[in-house]
């Protein structure tokens, strides 16, 4: 809502009170100023001249030499190219030495052999938007009415050297969509009365009943119609400062009649609808829902087609109007127009905003509707149409309304204590400090007993509740004058969720193994979706996406943290280590999909990278497999994990692994197959998704002490021999049971499969270390265990001692 | 005899001093201190002295003995130094090499602002609660005072999955599934961080997916003042301890009344300049007391309880903090953008 400060000082003194200060205190008061704008700002020395003469130009002919009286003891010669510029014109004038928009200097000049001291400008020239320009200025200069003083500030006629005021409205205060809803708001933060328009006018004795007949069908989506006949007008400008507000307000000019239904709705924020009486033949208006599939063309001359479900103004047989969206093409007020009917009605707001989103029009009638206007402004709406339609289109207004009213209008009684305004606010009021908000506020209000008892105007929609009153004592009383206090209350100690803490304790465990954490879109293309996915399901798809690329979500991490490693490579950025931690959707056919949480990585590149000690480590499976057994031990799971050579689409078939946690599968860890890499403009990526449920649903273990023990420990190695397709994982856990409690670690120190060994074998070398808490082992005790450990290994993986 | 062992230590006493290194000494020691060197050689001859001569002579050749020990004591003090000195040079090495990088991951920096702000308000007694982002248009907008209709609903385009489930547009339906998990019993202390989804067209100031945090508490005599005063430290701790807080009116359909905070311009110190629009202050996020609507779907009494409620973007937080001018890079994960939050801001 665009609003001239000079058109609100209509309605209340604004002295001592700047633009700017104006904008600050209603931002903190009520309602945002998103901007102050002075359409004059940089623009000076422009001034109303009269064209005198005017000739073509000799040597020209788009060109005319003007001689133009600007006031001063002689006329000025000014060549102007506009093609409407005529002898007896008023006109803005920017003189030699003025400055224009765009820091436009005007200066001395000869066209074509001829001297021009000026410029006569066009409405665009000082800066008005096209679009607000009316039509028939839009090509050219800009005429003011014959009465216009010469030689007085252009600028100041225009209304230019206003300052405008940009509200920003919230949905609730449509209250402030209108210059008298803005003036009352000033009037109570300013504690200054409002002057409302006086409504006074004279009227012919014939009657508008008799020249229209009104009835509404449907009351509920209509309860008040009501039509002022205005006859004999003369369709033609309107005055200027009528035009200067509309510009102003950001509604291009048009004709009187069409300029005064738009000026009282902003003035009032009523939309009304003028029709030409002539072309309603029956003399009837009847409202009512429209037939499904009816027909009308609107004043923008499209053909919409109705639903039963659409209130539409009709003439007793075809539709004239969708009420409160558009007007017809058919009965609209054009310059033939003799006799006018102005229509002020309240539709109901649901009504209007299921009719206006169903058809795709929006219009600044409808805007206001769907959000409820003040029913009591109808009648006064009609007044001031039919007042300014007498006033400056020459109309004689016939007496009465032709009226349908079907609504009992009446003020909302809403009463609160004041000690609840004093507890939810936490200040401490009194009756008389509250009540004198009220008055400020022009509604009524009584104190009795500690309670206040508001009757809430029609014209604040907005205030239904006891806690809506509480907003208006606290936004008047100020939210500066608020103390400042922390909640005194029993409460439970804060603190993160044992969930909680072990994310932020993998989060921590993956930055610390050098990963850097990434977040990605949820939302994916239908490829990607079930790629890398764990386990796949239906995918989750939206049902109007923006893009194909973002239509469904996600079933893997992956995807995405490959999207962010490719991203990188491309900027010369080819080592990358990322993590991500996040949900994936999987739809099990209930209501919601299943939300649950994974971790995910993606590595390439180099690992490590010390060029100048030649140490160059590129990244490898055992790499990402490393990165997970830290974070294994960090959330004390090491013992119930294991790994399983696995295959995945996406992986590569040798070299991918599946996590197994207490039996269970839990993730992958693998290199993406190299078909898949090429795809994606990777190089070697390793990759690895894990699901956290079931971890986090496991109480983490109490973390106890073990005695350090005294005695020490004895250690044996072993080199074995086993057939190439024989896991090391599975020799360590067969030398793991064997060895019995002594056995307290086994470490794989080295592995050999070169030429020196016979085709299809390999050695494994272990370190196992033998070690009694309580006593010094002996060297028997050790051979025993040892040479269990070499039969058992022997025997159920036929490894046997390199010799 | 006497003449001999000065000539000996003559003799000895120059050999020491010449001795290059270690071994050389310690040969001179061996050759003149040995069970088979000359000294013991010439003491041999001691039997053929006389009673008097003998202690003298005996006397003369320990002092002998002494003076060659102490000189090869002292020459093996000097050569050692000599050694290590030389050891060390030989071992000293260019510092000014490069190091050998150890991999150090960072956080994301959305992760570090949410943290950060999940600490602040744990440290205050609030516990973080977390929510589905898949949600049930009833949790989304109906619970939260916005039934079907709604002309506010019009403010939040959203992605829906079917008529009645969509992705959540706020972290908001958390807040009415605890409150409703608290069956009508306060305190409800919590803050709710998480992604939210808009049907908003990607470009510097919009996301189709982005954070928000959420902040409730519900209980006995919850005031406006407590909301004040908790976006006060919130505001304070969050950018600066000379931060000052202003309230504006504004409308939340699920608070009454809605406020929205804005803090005061930290580079003009609320002159009013660039980066605040001339108007000194930033607004930072949206508030109010929880709507009675709210209170009532979720089970509490609304004459007995109330509440305060804020809402802020973390990525509009760390756009401010740091000077962030797009926010796609906190999607795009590229690494010129993540490694510049690798370090900490320690305040």
């Amino acid at each position: 809502m665009f609003v001239s400060y000079k058109w609100l000082e209509e309605y209340i003194d604004l002295t001592d009170v700047t633009p700017e200060e104006l904008a600050e205190k209603i931002t903190r008061s009520g309602i945002e100023v998103e901007g102050v704008e002075v359409p004059a700002e940089g623009i000076k020395n422009v001034v109303i001249g009269h064209v005198v003469s005017c000739e073509k130009h000799p040597e020209a002919d788009k060109l005319n030499i003007c001689q133009v009286d600007v006031g001063e003891d002689e006329n000025v010669q000014i060549i102007c190219g506009a093609p409407n510029v005529a002898e007896g014109q008023k006109v803005a004038v920017a003189k030699v030495g003025a400055v224009l928009p765009g820091n436009f200097k005007i200066k001395k000049a000869k066209l074509r052999g001829e001297a021009s001291h000026g410029m006569i400008c066009s409405l665009q020239e000082l800066g008005v938007e096209a679009k607000l320009v009316e039509k028939k200025y839009a090509e050219g200069i800009f005429n003011f009415p014959q009465n216009a003083e010469v030689g007085a500030d252009a600028l100041e006629a225009l209304m230019l050297d206003d300052a405008i005021l940009e509200l920003g409205l919230t949905p609730n205060r449509a209250d402030a969509m209108s210059m008298i809803g803005v003036a009352y708001e000033t009037g109570a933060i300013l504690d200054r009365p409002v002057k409302l328009p006086d409504l006074s006018y004279d009227t012919v004795s014939e009657k508008a009943e008799d020249a229209i007949k009104v009835s509404v069908e449907a009351t509920e989506e209509n309860p008040i119609y009501l039509a002022k006949v205005v006859k004999d007008v003369k369709v033609g400008e309107s005055p200027q400062w009528l035009k200067n507000r509309l510009v102003a307000a950001g509604i291009r000019p048009h004709n009187n009649v069409v300029d005064i239904t738009n000026y009282i709705l902003i003035e009032y924020g009523q939309p009304l609808h003028a029709f030409d009486l002539d072309q309603i033949k029956t003399g009837q208006i009847v409202v009512r829902l429209a037939k499904q599939g009816e027909k009308i063309k609107t004043l923008d001359e499209a053909e919409r087609t109705l639903s039963d479900n659409h209130l539409v103004i009709t003439n007793g047989e075809e539709p004239m109007a969708i009420a409160g969206v558009m007007g017809g093409y058919d009965s609209e007020v054009t310059d033939q127009t003799v006799n006018v009917v102005i229509e002020s009605a309240y539709f109901a707001p649901s009504s209007v905003r299921q009719t206006s989103k169903e058809i795709g029009l929006r219009s600044e009638a409808s805007s206001r509707f769907e959000k409820g206007v003040d029913p009591k402004r109808a009648a006064l709406a009609a007044e001031r149409a039919a007042q300014l339609m007498s006033l400056y289109a020459d109309g004689k207004v016939l007496s009465g309304t032709s009226a349908a009213e079907h609504m009992d209008i009446k003020e909302k009684v809403i009463s609160i204590s004041l000690e609840k305004i004093n507890r939810v606010t936490g200040t401490d009021l009194s009756e008389a400090d509250v009540l004198d908000i009220f008055r400020r506020l022009q509604i009524e209000a009584e104190a009795k007993d500690g309670i206040i008892t508001v009757s809430a105007p029609t014209r604040r929609g907005d205030l239904e509740i006891e806690e809506d009153l509480i907003e208006e004592v606290a936004r008047l009383y100020g939210y500066d004058n608020i103390p400042m206090t922390l909640p005194v209350h029993e409460t439970n100690p804060g603190g993160l969720s044992p969930r909680q803490q072990k994310r932020r304790l993998i989060r921590q465990t993956m930055e610390g193994a050098g990963l850097v954490q990434a977040v990605t879109y949820s939302l994916t293309n239908q490829q990607k979706v079930t790629e890398f996915a764990l386990e796949v399901k239906t995918p989750v798809e939206l049902m109007m996406p923006m893009s194909e690329e973002r239509s469904q979500l996600r079933q893997s991490i992956i995807p995405q943290l490959l999207e962010s490693v490719s991203y990188n490579s491309a900027r010369q950025k080819d080592s990358s280590a990322f993590y991500e931690t996040g949900s994936v959707f999987l739809s099990e056919g209930g209501e919601l999909p299943n939300e649950e949480e994974h971790l995910a990585g993606a590595l390439t590149g180099l690992w490590q990278l010390h060029p100048w000690q030649g140490e160059k480590k590129p990244v490898d499976f055992y790499v990402a497999k490393g990165i997970l057994d830290t974070l294994w031990e960090k959330l004390g799971v090491t013992e119930d994990i294991r790994y399983e050579a696995a295959k995945m689409d996406q992986l590569h078939p040798g070299r991918t692994a599946a996590v197994i946690y207490k039996g269970q599968p839990i993730g992958i860890v693998g290199q993406v197959h190299p078909v898949k890499a090429k795809e994606l403009d990777l190089k070697e990526t390793y990759v690895f998704e894990i699901k956290l449920e079931a971890i986090y649903q496991e109480e983490s273990a109490p973390l106890k002490y073990n005695a350090i023990p005294r005695y020490p420990s004895i250690s044996r190695d072993i080199a074995l021999v086993t057939d190439r397709d024989v896991a090391a994982g599975t020799i360590e856990s067969v030398i793991k049971q064997a060895g019995g409690t002594l056995l307290k670690q086994v470490q794989l120190f080295d592995l050999y499969q070169g030429d020196k060994m016979e085709e299809g074998k390999k050695s494994l070398a272990f370190s196992l270390t033998y070690m009694d808490p309580e006593r010094t082992l002996t060297d028997e005790e050790v051979v025993k265990a040892h040479t269990k450990v070499l039969e058992a290994v022997k025997q159920e993986t036929g490894a046997e001692l390199r010799s | 005899m006497e003449q001999r062992l000065q000539e000996l230590k003559q003799e000895a006493l120059e050999k020491v001093q010449h001795a290059a290194d270690l071994k050389e000494l310690n040969d001179v020691r061996v050759a003149y201190l040995g069970k088979k060197g000359p000294i013991t050689e010439v003491l041999k001859g001691m039997g053929k002295l006389s009673a008097e001569e003998r202690p003298k002579m005996g006397a003369l050749a320990n002092e002998v003995r002494d003076q060659i020990t102490g000189a090869i004591e002292e020459k093996q003090i000097g050569l050692e130094k000599e050694a290590v000195e030389k050891q060390l040079a030989e071992e000293s090495i260019d510092v000014t090499l490069p190091g050998r990088p150890v991999p150090a991951g960072h956080a994301h920096p959305l992760t570090t602002v949410i943290e950060e702000i999940e600490d602040l308000f744990i440290s205050m007694g609030y516990t973080v609660e977390e929510g589905p982002e898949v949600e049930k248009d009833y949790y989304n907008f109906e619970a939260l005072n916005l039934p079907k209709g709604h002309p506010a609903r019009d403010m939040q385009d959203s992605f829906y999955i079917t008529e009645d489930v969509l992705l959540r547009t706020h972290t908001s339906p958390v807040q009415a599934r605890t409150m409703e998990r608290h069956a009508g019993k306060g305190p409800v202390k919590i803050i709710c961080p998480g992604k939210v989804y808009r049907r908003d067209n990607d470009d510097a100031t919009h996301s189709h997916q982005f954070m928000q945090i959420e902040g409730l508490v519900v209980d006995e005599n919850i005031r406006m003042s407590d909301l004040k005063g908790t976006l006060n430290v919130f505001a304070k701790k969050m950018f600066g301890e000379d931060r000052e807080i202003r309230l504006r009116p504004s409308f939340f359909p699920f608070t009454e009344p809605s406020v929205e905070m804005d803090i005061s311009c930290k580079i003009c110190g609320g002159k009013g300049c660039s980066v605040c629009k001339g108007t000194g202050w930033i607004e930072i996020l949206g508030a109010g007391m929880v709507h009675p609507n709210v209170l009532r779907m979720a089970g509490f009494d609304p004459e007995k309880y109330t509440g305060f409620a804020f809402g802020m973007g973390p990525e509009r937080i760390a756009m401010l903090k740091y000077g962030i001018d797009d926010i796609r890079h906190f999607y795009t994960n590229d690494d010129r953008f993540l490694k510049q939050f690798a370090r900490k801001e320690i305040r």
